[in-house]
């Protein structure tokens, strides 16, 4: 029960920063740059052509009916048009989301995966080397440009070794079609397909390595200073002078709540994962939302930029929700107290 | 404090500041390219290349004594751009930040001492800034306005902020309780007083610090915006679009795009070890 309220909580918390979003990304892309239509059509278009344009998108109603409009269409999941390709941006964006939902998720599980026991690691031995050796890392990875690792992975492991594929999903000429999920091992996997899940992982290791370091650093560091925290703890303590066994004591007790900060962080850091895979999707070639976006704001394509952007932020705010109800599971302590710290 | 014992006090914290190898290095660094970016046009090889230069018989040279980062497509001296380029990147973060930092401190100054509607209101637009990923908010600024530096800051710094908030507030709401700011509010203290005078003061070391963290990180959003062409136009250099340029070369011209990289990557280090090794010399935890 105590939990439905916390979960209320945090939803209507949520729909709260998206409306907020919503009339940031409005005042962005409808007030700031003057007239959309005239941009969309150049400057040679007819005042005719423009004003048809205008009604036709309703840019001739006062701002707050648009902004009406806007947000009635967002409700219903609908982001309007491209200006420029006239097609739904709907469509567009429904195309190009599961590329970089795939690489965003494998960039995630990598992070943590070597993340999380980094950071328990130079715990366990702190001040000395292995301790030394991940905070020197972390502190490289999280300062190193996402694209110059990128470029630095692509040519290392795709041109001097050869060993991996540096562009797209897939090799070319591949004969599949990713229509259930969109995410290419998932669909591979149900349709049991396995060289496709393959080579769609062969495809993903560099640009997900690449987007991942510096949250695996992040989480390192986050990891390392949380446990070191709890082992200062007295029920720490006790387990110590009751002989519990290092190994139970440091991953039974110790790891679980020293969870929390990582867990936590990895939410805010999407916002950065999500800038990040612009950048690596365009060195990679990666059919994902990036290319699309990219190609959008270098045309100005208005709705397209508007539908870009709020989805981005609707996919960092749905996942900060997962995660808080995730860090709810695992330390009720929070549950109670409401809000993270 | 008398004078003697401030000036004490800052040699002692020089000594503590000094046995910090990291710390060192960063401070370093962080002088260094300052003093390169600010002495330029004196101290680089072919000042007149940071112009659009052609120069075709000495396209794509490795690198060598007479050109230390080799030379780029078009023949111009590459260590000479990416001293130049570091004029932009500092640039950047310093206005940036010099907009962020007062105006986030002031804001979470509001937010802890106030309360109520103000605290409200004020860290609800944190939230919806820390909902949008920067370089997306600055790609689409840029887009929508015209792609320049200047834009590009002003996206940046309009969602920074908010980090600023977050620390301060966080703070204020602890150093609020504290005894000696109840005193300062039962002799009748003003409220300027006491936020500017009493709290501020107690702020100041973790904001150093995050800001010398941030400066990094700022940088490299820059870099990450003019790689993907929306920061500055060329022809002044530019490390981003120099790493960009370049990269249409690798892996046989490495150097156009890894040593311009490899700048970045120097000066972001210089801020984030610096931030780290303040943080240990003032003892603020959990500022990241």
């Amino acid at each position: 029960m105590e939990f439905l309220g916390f979960l209320a909580r945090r939803l209507a918390w949520s729909v709260l920063v998206l409306v907020g979003l919503s009339v940031v990304i409005f005042v962005i892309a409808r007030v700031v740059p003057g007239d959309p239509a005239r941009m969309a059509l150049g400057p040679r278009a007819s005042l005719e052509q423009v004003t048809e344009l205008q009604e036709k998108l309703g840019l001739n109603l006062p701002l707050y009916q648009q902004y009406g409009r806007f947000v009635g269409g967002l409700a219903r999941g609908e982001l309007g048009q491209s200006l420029l390709t006239e097609r739904s941006v709907n469509l567009d964006i429904r195309t190009t989301f599961p590329a970089t939902l795939e690489l965003v998720i494998t960039t995630v599980i990598i992070a943590f995966l070597f993340g999380v026991p980094l950071g328990v690691a130079a715990a366990r031995w702190k001040d000395r080397w292995p301790d030394n050796l991940v905070r020197a890392f972390a502190i490289v990875a999280a300062v190193m440009p996402t694209f110059f690792i990128a470029l630095l992975l692509q040519v290392l492991a795709g041109y001097v070794l050869q060993i991996l594929p540096t562009t797209g999903r897939l090799p070319t000429g591949t004969d599949f079609q990713a229509d259930i999920t969109g995410l290419l091992i998932v669909d591979g996997l149900l349709k049991g397909q396995f060289h496709v899940v393959f080579e769609a992982m062969r495809h993903l290791l560099l640009p997900a390595l690449a987007l991942s370091l510096a949250t695996m650093g992040q989480m390192a560091r986050i990891t390392r200073a949380s446990m070191i925290d709890v082992s200062r703890q007295d029920y720490i303590e006790a387990a110590r002078a009751f002989g519990v066994p290092d190994r139970v004591r440091l991953f039974k007790y110790q790891l679980r709540p020293a969870f929390v900060p990582p867990l936590t962080i990895m939410g805010l850091e999407f916002a950065s994962l999500i800038g990040g895979a612009f950048v690596v999707e365009l060195i990679f070639s990666w059919p994902g939302m990036a290319a699309y976006g990219i190609r959008a704001i270098t045309q100005k394509d208005l709705n397209a930029i508007m539908g870009v952007v709020m989805v981005s932020g609707l996919f960092f705010v749905l996942v900060n929700l997962l995660i808080d109800v995730l860090v709810g599971w695992v330390d009720p302590r929070i549950r109670i107290r409401g809000r993270r710290a | 404090m008398s004078d003697l014992a401030a000036l004490s006090n800052s040699f002692q914290n020089w000594y503590r500041f000094s046995r910090n190898p990291t710390a060192v290095i960063g401070l370093l660094i962080v002088v260094v390219a300052i003093l390169a970016a600010l002495l330029a046009p004196h101290i680089t090889p072919y000042p007149d290349h940071v112009g659009a230069i052609v120069d075709f018989r000495n396209r794509h040279q490795p690198p060598s004594a007479a050109h230390w980062f080799g030379t780029d497509n078009v023949g111009r001296d590459i260590l000479t751009r990416v001293i130049f380029g570091l004029r932009v990147s500092l640039m950047l973060a310093f206005v940036v930040l010099i907009i962020a930092v007062p105006f986030g401190t002031v804001m979470g100054l509001l937010a802890g001492y106030f309360g109520g509607w103000t605290e409200i209101v004020i860290m609800r637009l944190t939230d919806i800034a820390l909902a949008l990923p920067p370089l997306i908010m600055a790609l689409a600024v840029a887009a929508v306005l015209e792609p320049s530096l200047m834009n590009a800051m002003l996206a940046i710094a309009s969602l920074w902020w908010t980090w600023h908030t977050r620390l301060v507030y966080s703070m204020v709401r602890q150093i609020r309780a504290l005894e000696y700011v109840e005193a300062a509010e039962t002799l009748g203290a003003s409220k300027v007083h006491i936020l500017f005078r009493e709290i501020l003061p107690n702020c100041i070391s973790a904001i150093a610090v995050k800001t010398s963290l941030d400066a990094g990180f700022v940088i490299l959003i820059g870099a990450s915006l003019s790689f993907l062409g929306l920061g500055i136009q060329p022809p002044t250099p530019d490390l981003g679009t120099m790493v960009s340029d370049g990269a249409s070369f690798l892996p046989d011209y490495w150097w156009e795009s890894l040593l311009p990289g490899s700048a970045i990557l120097f000066v972001a280090l210089g801020f984030n070890l610096l931030g780290d090794g303040l943080r240990d010399l003032f003892d603020v935890e959990d500022v990241r």
